[in-house]
């Protein structure tokens, strides 16, 4: 995944050459060029790391295997509390259990709890932006208020009142996580849409006939993407935070599950005793979110340098 | 100026009804039942009496149609009655009302030490001619914001506490069990004012008049703070009303771990507990802080940068 995140931009390359966006000006920069893509990454190590360190985590949250031979659930009592060492990277906890092999396998119940989230955010927020920036109107006006209301209310609130509404699990959660940043996705949306909504390309295609969809879906959308992908990684931190804070507070998936959030809210019991409970699964999340935040900073660079 | 002042205000109140709608919507319509969802939280066994259904049916309004409901609900609200808490049976207002001044010395304690910190970190970077030195605190606002607010209130339990003693773990014993608490909660807060203010001290900085002003032979200092801080603080006071809501909300997750009295744990107690009237009181009052927060910045900055008045007359005057 963090592999189409980084080609992102590339991947929208062949849209951008084709001749009525030729327009805009050549764009020499935006050919799927993998080369200047790997020397862009290797010249910045803590862009590296971070794709290094997302990978890894994405290749956890479906092989984890791959990284931890033990199982998450069963625990061998008389091995209980042990510290950080060569065989129990990250210790054991009070049954017993390989920490490091929960955190493996609580990455895939985290990442898919944020997956959803960023996708409702995504496609909700989009859809509501797009609309509003290709309609116009009156129904801008109604659909903009509505997205200034829901940026009034805190995002936690509005994640708690929905899990209030929906319930305890890990989809729920997920979901309610992406319904509370809707408003982000809705208002970079719009502005992009209007941004290039006045392009004189589209103008162009709008008088030489071309239908409303086609305008929008050929040449509005692949030419707005670019800056909503952008908040997408962005919101992926994000998410990957709030969903963890909520299932800290206990509403995310039912204790024996790993969920990155659980096992933390579980080692605050023994925080006295083995402090490798709270701190090492902390820098699990702590980790991943950074490292998409990087991702995101260098896909937002790349994009306005590439303009 | 009075046109502006009824402007904003009007604007206010529109987004706190709207606010209050969606919260009906969200916690009133979306559970499909909420009496059922109510009357099962109060009981182990999961057996309901149905009398007893149809009762709390009639006493919240729940046998009427929606809009008669929601009418009815919005009437109550805008006299401040959220009805009753469902856990405990005492009026919800007077339940946030009770917590709220723990939490607000929590959050005005984290807020200072937000703008403090990550105000000091922002002038300290653009200032520093070390290159190593501003690369260093620039580093530190994209971890502030990445770090799990939770996680960081627990390492500091954890070291503070636990190893050394300094501070209590605990509960809300005075300003000593205030420290840690306030400190984790400024964490991201501090982080996005340091982000947001270096990026506006740098456009200043840019600007002629930091020029004309060293120009003049002021020293570096003074035009540091004096023409740059004080043009660059201005952007940076707008997203203020954003970071106390959402110090408001980071609330519930600080006193849980730190085992605080306040409005952040009857949130967190009341979602457990599905008291739908609590988390709705709950979310209408951060829409207030939010609201009420936007709406003071809002008649306090053209005080402070005449050129908004002026551009909203002009308009108004050409309308």
């Amino acid at each position: 995944m963090s592999q189409s995140l980084v080609d992102d931009p590339a991947e929208a390359a062949p849209g951008l050459e084709r001749p009525v966006e030729a327009s805009r000006g050549p764009d020499p920069g935006r050919r799927v060029d993998v080369r200047r893509l790997l020397r862009f990454v290797v010249r910045r190590p803590g862009l590296l790391l971070s794709v290094v360190v997302l990978v890894l985590v994405v290749l956890a949250s479906f092989r984890p295997g791959l990284f931890a031979s033990q199982d998450p659930l069963r625990g061998v009592p008389s091995q209980n509390f042990r510290g950080p060492s060569g065989s129990h990277w990250f210790g054991t906890d009070e049954l017993g259990r390989d920490v490091f092999s929960r955190v493996v396998h609580g990455a895939q119940l985290s990442l898919k709890a944020t997956l959803i989230a960023v996708l409702v955010a995504f496609v909700v927020g989009g859809l509501l932006g797009v609309v509003a920036g290709f309609v116009g109107r009156w129904v801008d006006d109604v659909l903009m208020r509505f997205v200034d209301v829901l940026l009034a209310i805190p995002a936690l609130f509005m994640s708690l009142a929905l899990v209030t509404a929906l319930g305890y699990g890990t989809v729920k959660v997920a979901v309610a996580v992406g319904i509370a940043s809707v408003a982000a996705f809705a208002r970079v949306a719009r502005a992009e849409v209007l941004r290039v909504r006045q392009a004189v390309f589209v103008e162009a295609s709008r008088a030489s006939g071309a239908r409303w969809y086609s305008v929008l879906g050929r040449h509005v959308l692949p030419n707005a993407a670019g800056p909503v992908i952008v908040l997408a990684t962005l919101d992926f931190g994000s998410s990957i935070l709030a969903v963890s804070a909520l299932s800290f507070l206990g509403y995310g998936a039912p204790p024996p599950a790993p969920e990155w959030g659980t096992l933390i809210s579980d080692g605050r019991n023994y925080l006295a005793n083995a402090w490798w409970l709270t701190a090492l699964p902390g820098l699990a999340i702590a980790a991943t979110v950074l490292a998409t935040n990087r991702i995101a900073r260098a896909l937002d660079g790349e994009w306005s340098r590439q303009r | 100026m009075r046109r502006y002042v009824i402007k904003r205000l009007a604007q206010a109140v529109g987004v706190l009804w709207a606010a209050y709608t969606v919260s009906f919507l969200v916690l009133d319509y979306l559970p499909g039942d909420p009496v059922t969802a109510m009357a099962g939280a109060g009981m182990d066994s999961g057996q309901v009496d149905p009398k007893q259904i149809a009762a709390l049916r009639h006493e919240y309004g729940f046998d009427k149609p929606v809009v008669v409901q929601y009418a009815e609900y919005l009437g109550r609200a805008a006299r401040g009655d959220f009805g009753d808490a469902v856990s405990t049976g005492r009026p919800v207002t007077s339940t946030l009302a009770d917590a709220l001044p723990q939490t607000l010395q929590l959050t005005g304690a984290a807020l200072l030490l937000a703008v403090v910190l990550g105000g000091g970190l922002a002038v300290l970077a653009t200032y520093t001619a070390q290159r190593w030195l501003r690369q260093l605190l620039l580093s530190l606002p994209p971890l502030g914001v990445s770090v799990p607010t939770f996680w960081v209130g627990l390492l500091l339990v954890e070291t503070f506490s636990f190893r050394l003693h300094w501070f209590p773990a605990f509960g809300n014993d005075g300003p000593k069990g205030l420290v840690l608490p306030a400190l984790t909660l400024a964490v991201p807060t501090g982080a996005q004012v340091a982000q947001v203010l270096a990026k506006s001290l740098l456009t200043a900085l840019d600007q002629a008049y930091v020029e004309t002003a060293r120009a003049k032979g002021a020293d570096r200092w003074r035009v540091h703070l004096r023409h740059a801080l004080r043009n660059a603080s201005l952007p940076a006071l707008t997203v203020v009303g954003l970071l106390v809501g959402q110090l408001i909300a980071g609330s519930v997750v600080v006193e849980t771990v730190f085992s605080r009295d306040g409005l952040g744990r009857v949130t967190a107690a009341a979602v457990t507990a599905q008291d739908i009237p609590l988390v709705q009181g709950v979310v209408v009052f951060g829409a207030l802080i939010f609201v009420t927060t936007n709406l003071v910045i809002d008649l306090v900055y053209p005080l402070l940068d005449p050129r908004v008045v002026v551009a909203s007359d002009r308009r108004a005057a050409l309308a």
